[in-house]
């Protein structure tokens, strides 16, 4: 029966008790989900989306965790401080959850099918040959191939999108009737996204379940929910219906975030540009030892004979799911690990070059990394951070002419140079990715590695940076090579892409032509899988 | 570029401890260790012994601190007298524990004492009974079986433990560290062919090397600390290796290498400090164990050179007097006081470095209390 209440939760509130006292992380969140339906819960990194989330099945570290207010019924049952034995028939038995990170969710020591066998036996108290043959059944439901073979398999023999079919088929495995989702895409490749999401929404239609997204992804949110919920801040700013708040959103946040995703085209790129960089048949391969001698039997070819040219003004845009080999292409030419073919700068053969004579190019092939987090050294200051390339370089010749260089760095990432002795855990990712920013740009570089420079950061956040570097680029003709995994980005700012598929090129060529007329079925099926969420059925993309 | 800005000093405060400015994390620490009261009141205790024992000759001494004679003073403890500077006979230096010299000086002047007029070496040779001789007024712990005063030696003994201890963790630890930093750094094959070295090494049976190799050499402070470093360095090379192992991929580090900072500045500017925890809390643990070592030494007759103080030989002195059970109580309770005091330090330590310990109160809250649930960074 369509539309009966299933989970009911009002005016919801979680602190966290910390010394000094009390973070709330959810204040008065209140929100249905109905049989058969589609609930998405969309924000931003700490807006309290997987807390709340995670306070439904009462999965929150307490006794730090604390609900001051609030209610949780499930058909009416109050979960809210249940005790234990109510909870644990309501866990993985009638509401069930699927975790964010596929690799980490499943233990490592135990076979899939003790894994899904668990559930079955701990809630169904099923024997061992029948719930081997529900496994079996389960397994195939979610699509995992040759299933018979997998039952005695470990996880880590599974690949990401494979683990996470495990995954759902374990939430599956009691019938459950409500689904909640944590993110359940996030760590997946567009494809096996795509897939994912496909048979997420198969199986609600056959179960009738109820679905509890909580993503960041406005696309997701658009591809499956009927409703969604905004949150922001703990709190919950809009709630309608998916066609009506993305069509029109009252909420200023809502409207922010709609209008966040990455727009805009590169500019165009001055015609008289010269080459930069001139890397060809560009190989990297990490020998396979085996045998007692540690004999090299094989290579896995993480880059595997490829041809880039960048030139001034120009981004060439690296496209590719995990494993492709784009971010080792990046560190390849910038020499930081070794690897095989010619990579020319301007007019000097880079390759073979001693450290010493390698160091005065180092100023101007620089590198963006993917995470603000990591980039920085946590025990340096802003400034010190900053300083290092110019101390390194010996540019500047007194301290006041490199202050005077760190602010100007500073302002032109749009940072405000009084916070420069702040220490980097002080700044926000998207700050803190402007300062890996301006301690590449404080040296004044020609080439400009970004490996995935946007990817750990929230999407309104992404926008921004993505403006700021095509401002840096056209201010300065820098050369970008402008490695991602996400389509969008890359179309805002890449003038030619390069589509990497297990360390080759798939396909090369301008930005339009790729984007708009793709040749290769895996660009085709890459495209698709990012822009609509479609699955491909292409032999191509394997799950 | 704005001139305000820069002359706008740093507009937030800066946590301080000891009036020197920290870093939060530090002032985390800090806070951190404070709150653990027993560390705390083992780490002030430990620094009073040890700050006692420091000044230990003007504890406990056979000459006195300052002797007025004939309208001069003299300074014994300091400088060496003859003993016809007090109108004595002999032009040797003077015994000032000679009741003879004794009253040479009280006639004409004063003398002052140290608390205990003992020194480590001092005989007592004016003892009620025979050696060993209980605790009394003038030998507050007693006697050892040569007559000499248990609490000066044990205040002498209690210095030259620690500071041995305190001399050889320190040199095992820039040792290890250096050799951990190099291992785990450059890794391959470095590595692994360190690695098998130090497998050998410490594969060797430490304590019959140690009392072969003291048969060999005279033993002495130095002789002894050199030969406990060959063994001691390899306790931190572990940990230090897999600080470095996993500090050299790390974002940051890579970063400064493209920006063509050489190997050794970047071990040391930006791989170092994340060791550094690590080793920090070693360091007591260490200590102890170096302390302990020393002790056992002592205690077979293969340590120190004889009549040296130190633990190990009181505590022999008690295993050979079982009548005279001072000497096994001293021997027991001083380095079980102070064992217990260091564990404790380095327990307190430990848990202060810990990042997954609950902050103390006085700690900067963090901005985001809640696990970060949500928006992982996409693999690429």
């Amino acid at each position: 029966m369509p539309g009966e209440r299933l989970l009911e939760i009002s005016d919801l509130a979680v602190e966290f008790q910390v010394p000094g006292g009390a973070v709330p992380a959810v204040r008065g969140v209140s929100l249905h989900l109905d049989r058969g339906e589609t609930l998405a819960l969309v924000g931003e990194s700490g807006s309290g989306k997987s807390v709340t989330a995670l306070s439904v099945l009462q999965l929150l570290p307490y006794p730090s965790a604390r609900h001051p207010r609030g209610s949780i019924r499930y058909r009416g049952q109050e979960l809210l401080g249940a005790p234990e034995k109510v909870l644990r028939t309501v866990r993985g038995n009638r509401i069930a959850m699927v975790f964010q990170e596929p690799m980490t969710s499943l233990n490592p020591l135990h076979t899939i099918e003790k894994q899904v066998g668990e559930v079955l036996s701990i809630h169904k108290g099923m024997g061992k040959a029948q719930a081997r043959a529900r496994v079996l059944e389960l397994l195939l439901l979610v699509g995992l191939p040759n299933p018979e073979q997998r039952l005695n398999a470990y996880p880590h023999e599974l690949s990401g999108g494979q683990r996470q079919r495990v995954m759902i088929a374990m939430a599956l495995a009691n019938e459950p009737d409500i689904l909640i989702a944590d993110e359940p895409t996030t760590a997946l490749d567009v494809t096996i996204q795509a897939q994912i999401l496909e048979l997420m929404k198969g199986l609600q239609a056959r179960f009738g379940m109820a679905l509890l997204l909580i993503t960041h992804d406005l696309g997701v949110v658009r591809k499956m929910a009927d409703r969604v919920c905004v949150m922001n801040k703990g709190e919950i700013v809009e709630h309608g219906e998916t066609e009506a708040v993305f069509r029109a959103p009252q909420h200023p946040y809502t409207q922010r975030l709609l209008a966040s995703e990455p727009k805009g085209n590169p500019a165009p790129p001055p015609a008289d540009a010269r080459t930069v960089v001139t890397a060809s048949e560009i190989k990297v391969w990490f020998p396979i030892k085996a045998g007692v001698m540690r004999r090299v039997v094989d290579h896995v070819k993480a880059v595997d004979g490829i041809d880039v040219t960048v030139r001034e003004g120009h981004t060439v845009g690296v496209v590719g799911e995990s494993g492709s080999g784009k971010t080792t292409l990046g560190l390849a030419l910038l020499r930081l690990i070794s690897s095989k073919g010619s990579i020319r700068y301007g007019d000097k053969e880079l390759q073979g070059l001693q450290f010493r004579d390698m160091r005065p190019l180092r100023r101007e092939m620089q590198i963006v990394f993917q995470d603000p987090y990591g980039s920085l050294s946590p025990r340096m200051s802003v400034a010190e951070i900053i300083e290092e390339g110019l101390q390194v370089h010996r540019i500047g010749g007194s301290a006041a002419e490199r202050e005077r260089m760190i602010v100007s760095a500073l302002e032109e990432v749009g940072l405000d140079p009084a916070t420069r002795h702040r220490y980097p855990h002080e700044f926000s990712g998207g700050q803190r990715q402007r300062v890996a920013i301006a301690r590449a740009m404080v040296l004044k570089p020609k080439f400009v590695v970004l490996d995935e420079p946007t990817s750990a950061l929230d999407m309104s956040v992404q926008a921004q940076i993505v403006d700021l570097l095509r401002g840096l680029q056209e201010k300065h003709r820098l050369a970008y090579l402008f490695i991602s995994h996400d389509l969008k980005v890359v179309r805002a700012l890449s003038d030619e892409v390069i589509v990497m598929k297990a360390g080759k090129v798939v396909e090369h060529g301008s930005a339009q032509q790729i984007f708009d007329a793709p040749r290769h079925p895996y660009t085709q099926a890459l495209l698709k899988a990012a822009l609509e969420l479609k699955a491909a059925d292409t032999p191509e993309v394997a799950s | 570029m704005s001139e305000a800005a820069l002359s706008r000093q740093e507009d937030f405060a800066h946590p301080r401890v000891l009036g020197i400015r920290v870093r939060p994390i530090t002032a985390r620490r800090v806070a951190n260790f404070r709150a653990n009261r027993r560390g705390l009141v083992a780490l002030y205790l430990f620094l009073a012994l040890f700050l006692v024992t420091l000044f230990a000759e003007f504890l406990a001494n056979d000459r006195p601190l300052l002797v007025k004679y004939e309208g001069h003073y003299f300074v014994p403890i300091l400088a060496t007298y003859p003993e016809t500077a007090f109108g004595g006979e002999f032009e040797t230096e003077a015994d000032y524990r000679d009741p003879y010299v004794r009253d040479l000086i009280s006639a004409k002047g004063w003398a002052v004492w140290p608390l205990i007029p003992f020194s480590y070496r001092t005989i007592n040779y004016d003892l009620g009974q025979p050696a060993p001789s209980p605790p009394s007024a003038v030998n507050w712990l007693g006697t050892d079986d040569q007559g000499r005063d248990v609490l000066a030696r044990l205040i002498y003994g209690l210095r030259i433990s620690i500071l041995f201890g305190l001399t050889l963790t320190v040199f095992a630890s820039i040792i290890g560290i250096f050799a951990g930093a190099v291992q785990g750094y450059f890794a391959g094959w470095t590595d692994l062919i360190f690695q098998r070295v130090i497998e050998i090494w410490s594969g060797m049976p430490q304590l019959y090397l140690l009392i072969i190799m003291s048969s060999i050499f005279v033993p002495g402070f130095w002789t002894l600390l050199i030969i406990f470093l060959l063994f001691e360095w390899m306790s931190l090379v572990s940990v230090v290796r897999a600080e470095f192992l996993r500090a050299r991929n790390l974002d940051y580090v890579r970063a400064a290498r493209a920006l063509g900072q050489p190997d050794r500045v970047i071990m040391w500017k930006h791989v170092l400090p994340n060791a550094v925890v690590a080793t920090i809390t070693f360091l007591p643990f260490n200590l102890t164990g170096g302390i302990s070592l020393l002790t056992g030494l002592d205690f077979l007759g293969l340590g120190l050179p004889p009549g040296s103080p130190s633990l190990g030989e009181l505590v022999s002195q008690g295993k050979a007097n079982l009548q005279a059970p001072w000497l096994g109580f001293t021997a027991f309770f001083s380095l079980a006081i102070l064992l217990s005091l260091l564990v404790f330090i380095g327990e307190a330590m430990r848990d202060a470095f810990d990042p997954r310990k609950a902050m103390a109160p006085s700690a900067p809250a963090p901005a985001a209390a809640p696990p970060p649930l949500d928006s992982k960074a996409q693999t690429p």
